[in-house]
């Protein structure tokens, strides 16, 4: 009997076993070998944390391409190390992932709602559509911290959770069970490639600011002296934060509600500390670029708009070149920007840190004339970003501007940011009244001459900013208000004598708002000039755009700007986007950098998703019931002034930085003026030097 | 109306789970969610039906001619381990996108008892082979009904407030409990 037994069982055994073995002979399926050593090292666990069916998945997943070598989320960096060696990959490439809390109203949201029996957020979300005042906000409750598998996340002081980042293994539980997608997964390519949406956490200033900067964000870590962590999430936005800093006319301050009760943060200069801080140190910091895709694309124009595109493009892992028709890198910034606003040893020091991230440049090229999209298609460049800017001039349209000794404001400022000979009379007349007007007429003072700036509104409707306004009349600019040049008087030799201008009064407000002028008949009056320059506006020269036989394959805007998809920024043509002044018409800097980003994360799924998309719920204007009119319980607390560098009298003869930058305590005391605000939240009164938030600044460290 | 005797008796009166308390393991393990119950409650379906209809003919071809039955439960378990890993090759083969779905739980329940258990019962009540089919995919069926239903009530479950002791596996097992009681409602309709 037991013979038998063991007889049979070997039998039904053997046949089995023969039975696989021909099986695996006639059914075998080639699977890359590197999927069962991947499979080796990982965890083993099955957990399924990953997002992968199990650790087989997980190694597929793997060599396929789909996961990193950090797929597996409890084995550490090591397991990921050793996957890595198996792959190939570089580890350190590795993008770090990282659960992203995006609220800040906790206890300070109004209306917590609490329901009886029910505590989770979950179940609130499904009965009551959540319950704050903020539809976006976090509710409280703590799923997230229970579905935490690696104790990551807990409930911080002010009931918001709070991610510890040493033991976050991005496996996107907290973000699944989130029912107000507080929390999110996030690496630098999302974050970067994110835009404003209608559902993040936007404090108003967030949602002014045409670069999209994280702005409450930032001033939290300058307060809590993370000064490199603040320029991480500016640049995160922007690249060169340093001339931003000096330059901006900051329109996020508009929005800022403490504007309403006293005068708005200084975002501009806490923004400029942390940008000094670095420059200071004297070492760029890291920036830290995706894996190295190697796929070209060709940035034409080196201004503001292309070199934000070419470096959020090579943070991507792409592989962005320069084409720059100037000597230098920097367009309106270097050569329309006086130096007295931002000087170039700055700026030169800014674009070499951006440069250095690996991003060719070519000089002396000029598109239309030594390359053109086909050559550069030819070269191998797979997409065309544009933004040769705004540069040509309109002109006056009147008698005589023809004559010797009248150019344009910006011929004269580029003039000038080369070191060449402008050829400046002693006594000169600027028209216009807008930014690049003043920096002509301030720039005027500084090469010892005495300047008229002759504008035909009033100083109320200058277009210009308020600071560069006062600045230009402390340093004795004369303005001639309600003025409109009517003819330009010659000398025998052609050379300019006289402006005849003609007197000026507002008639009702038109359309846009402002008051439209009309002329006084009869009140021609001269006025001595030996020099004129007009600074009237400014548009793109599309003439590059056309062939020799006159066809352009894009298309023109009826404003002789060039036409794109206003969130994806593509052309007619799919591989080319545009961006900055070429798009915009001339705007500040800071909308130029942003449009940069947009073009960049456009190119970006153009080249690994086939087409560039967008959400439904993108923010485009302000969200009205975010905008309050007053903020109850808030005090009064006075802003700080930037010191002023050189006295007035000096500035007329030298071209020196004008404005300091802000002392540490006055930094300090700026952060704390912020409101730290979220959609429809922000901070009641703060006791001073509360030992509270410096404690929260350790933690959240 | 046999048939339809048969299948309605092995899903809700005999439940291989609720009934007969077979295959608890993978009903508490893999019932925290539906699309996982689903995919294992299939792979169970497939398996068992096949383990089912193998193990007839190894009872009938080999086993009873050579007065063999005290074997039964060692050739069983013995034949379904080499069915199963055949079945993932096969499937792997000749349809990946099943192979896909169903793959990952295929090695589970290489040694699962309510499969076993089914083959056994079929011998047991001495069925023919299509009887033996249909019963064993009913019976299948009936386990992907009760790990539906489980993996139901614990998704919402995650939602309410627990005792902190009873949290996880201790109220699985009691809602497993009550399901059982519930099923006892279908006792006497069919046998």
């Amino acid at each position: 009997m037991i013979t038998s037994s063991v007889l049979v069982l070997l039998g039904i055994g053997f046949t089995s076993a023969v039975i696989l073995a021909v099986a695996s002979k006639l059914l075998y399926v080639y699977e890359d070998p590197r999927i069962a050593q991947v499979e080796g090292v990982l965890a083993g666990a099955n957990c399924g944390g990953c997002g992968f069916a199990g650790c087989s998945g997980a190694a597929q997943g793997v060599v396929s391409g789909k996961a990193g070598a950090n797929v597996c989320v409890i084995g550490g960096e090591s397991v990921a190390a050793k996957v890595a060696a198996i792959m190939g990959l570089e580890f350190a490439s590795m993008e770090k992932q990282i659960a992203f809390v995006d609220c800040t109203g906790g206890l300070r949201a109004e209306d917590l709602y609490h329901y009886r029996g029910v505590s989770d957020c979950r179940a609130q979300s499904l009965l009551y559509d959540g319950s704050k005042m903020c539809p976006e906000g976090c509710l409280g409750f703590g799923t997230c911290v229970k579905s935490c598998q690696f104790g990551a996340i807990s409930m911080g002081p002010e009931r918001v959770p709070v991610v510890d980042p040493a033991l976050c293994t991005a496996c996107g539980a907290c973000a699944q069970v989130c029912p107000r997608g507080v929390i999110s997964i996030q690496g630098m390519t999302a974050r970067i490639t994110h835009l404003n949406e209608t559902t993040d956490c936007l404090a108003p200033c967030r949602q002014r600011c045409p670069g999209q900067i994280n702005i409450p964000r930032y001033i939290e870590q300058v307060k809590c002296g993370d000064y490199a962590g603040a320029l991480e999430t500016i640049r995160e936005r922007i690249p060169m934060p340093l001339s931003i800093g000096r330059v901006c006319p900051h329109p996020c301050e508009t929005a800022c509600r403490r504007g309403h009760v006293d005068e708005p943060v200084g975002i501009n200069l806490i923004k400029r500390f942390a940008a000094d801080w670095e420059m200071n140190r004297g070492a760029h910091a890291p920036i830290p670029c995706a894996p190295d895709t190697g796929r070209k694309v060709a940035v034409v124009g080196g201004g503001p708009a292309g070199i934000s595109c070419a470096y959020f493009l090579r943070r991507l892992g792409h592989a962005p070149t320069i084409f720059e028709s100037m000597p230098k890198l920097g367009g309106q910034l270097r050569y329309g920007i006086p130096e007295y606003r931002l000087p170039k040893a700055i700026l030169d020091w800014e674009i070499e840190g951006i440069l250095n991230l690996g991003i060719g440049v070519r000089h002396g090229q000029y598109f239309g004339r030594d390359f053109t999209l086909k050559t550069l298609e030819e070269e191998g460049f797979e997409a065309v970003f544009l933004g040769i800017g705004a540069w040509m001039n309109l002109t006056l349209r009147i008698e005589g501007e023809d004559a010797d000794g009248v150019a344009t404001g910006t011929e004269f400022l580029t003039k000038v940011g080369l070191g060449m000979d402008t050829g400046i009379g002693k006594k000169i007349v600027v028209i216009g009244g807008g930014n690049t007007a003043i920096d002509t007429a301030r720039t005027g003072v500084r090469l010892g001459s005495d300047v008229t700036l002759m504008y035909r509104r009033t100083r109320d409707e200058m277009p210009a900013n308020i600071e560069e306004i006062e600045g230009a009349e402390e340093e004795g600019v004369k303005f001639l208000f309600l003025a409109a040049p009517s003819r330009i008087v010659k000398d025998g030799n052609g050379h300019v004598t006289h402006v005849e201008y003609i007197k000026m009064q507002l008639g009702e407000p038109d359309a846009s708002g402002r008051r439209s002028p009309a002329p006084i008949e009869g009140s021609e009056t001269l006025i001595e000039a030996d020099s004129v320059y007009t600074a009237i506006g400014q548009k793109p020269e599309l003439s590059c755009l056309y062939d020799d036989s006159g066809q352009c394959t894009l298309e023109e805007t009826r404003w002789r700007t060039l036409g794109a998809h206003p969130d994806t920024l593509q052309t007619a043509l799919p591989h080319v986007f545009t961006g900055g002044d070429m798009h915009t018409g001339p705007a500040l800097v800071i909308i130029a950098l942003g449009e940069g980003r947009k073009a960049a994360r456009s190119i970006h799924q153009y080249l690994t998703e086939g087409g560039p998309h967008y959400p439904s719920n993108l923010q485009r204007q302000l969200i009205p019931y975010t905008m309050f009119t007053d903020v109850p319980d808030v005090g009064h607390r006075a802003k700080a002034k930037p010191p002023h560098l050189i006295d007035c009298d000096e500035r007329k003869c030298t071209f020196g930085e004008i404005e300091g930058a802000l002392s540490l305590d006055d930094v300090r005391n700026e952060t704390a003026r912020c409101l730290r605000c979220g959609l429809t939240c922000y901070d009641r009164d703060i006791p001073d030097g509360s030992t509270c938030v410096a404690a929260e600044c350790i933690k959240k460290r | 109306m046999d048939y339809f005797v048969l299948v309605i008796a092995a899903i809700f009166v005999n439940n291989i789970v609720l009934a007969q308390y077979l295959g608890n393991c993978p009903f508490i393990g893999t019932s925290k969610s539906s699309g996982v119950a689903i995919g294992m409650g299939l792979a169970v379906v497939f398996v068992a039906t096949m383990a089912a209809a193998i193990t007839w003919c190894v009872q009938k071809f080999l086993l009873a001619p050579y007065d063999l039955a005290y074997l039964q439960t060692i050739a069983f378990i013995l034949v379904i381990a080499a069915l199963v890993q055949f079945v993932e090759m096969f499937l792997k083969k000749a349809v990946p996108p099943l192979y896909k779905s169903l793959g990952i739980f295929l090695p589970l329940i290489t040694t699962n008892c309510a499969v076993l258990g089914i083959a056994i019962i079929c011998q047991r009540k001495e069925y023919g082979l299509v009887e033996t089919v249909v019963f064993s995919l009913a019976s299948g069926a009936g386990f992907l009904l009760a790990l539906v239903v489980l993996a139901g009530i614990r998704e919402r479950l995650d939602l309410a407030r627990v005792p902190i002791s009873l949290k996880g596996t201790p109220l699985a097992l009691i809602m497993a409990g009550l399901m059982s009681l519930t099923f006892f409602a279908f006792k006497g309709m069919a046998s």
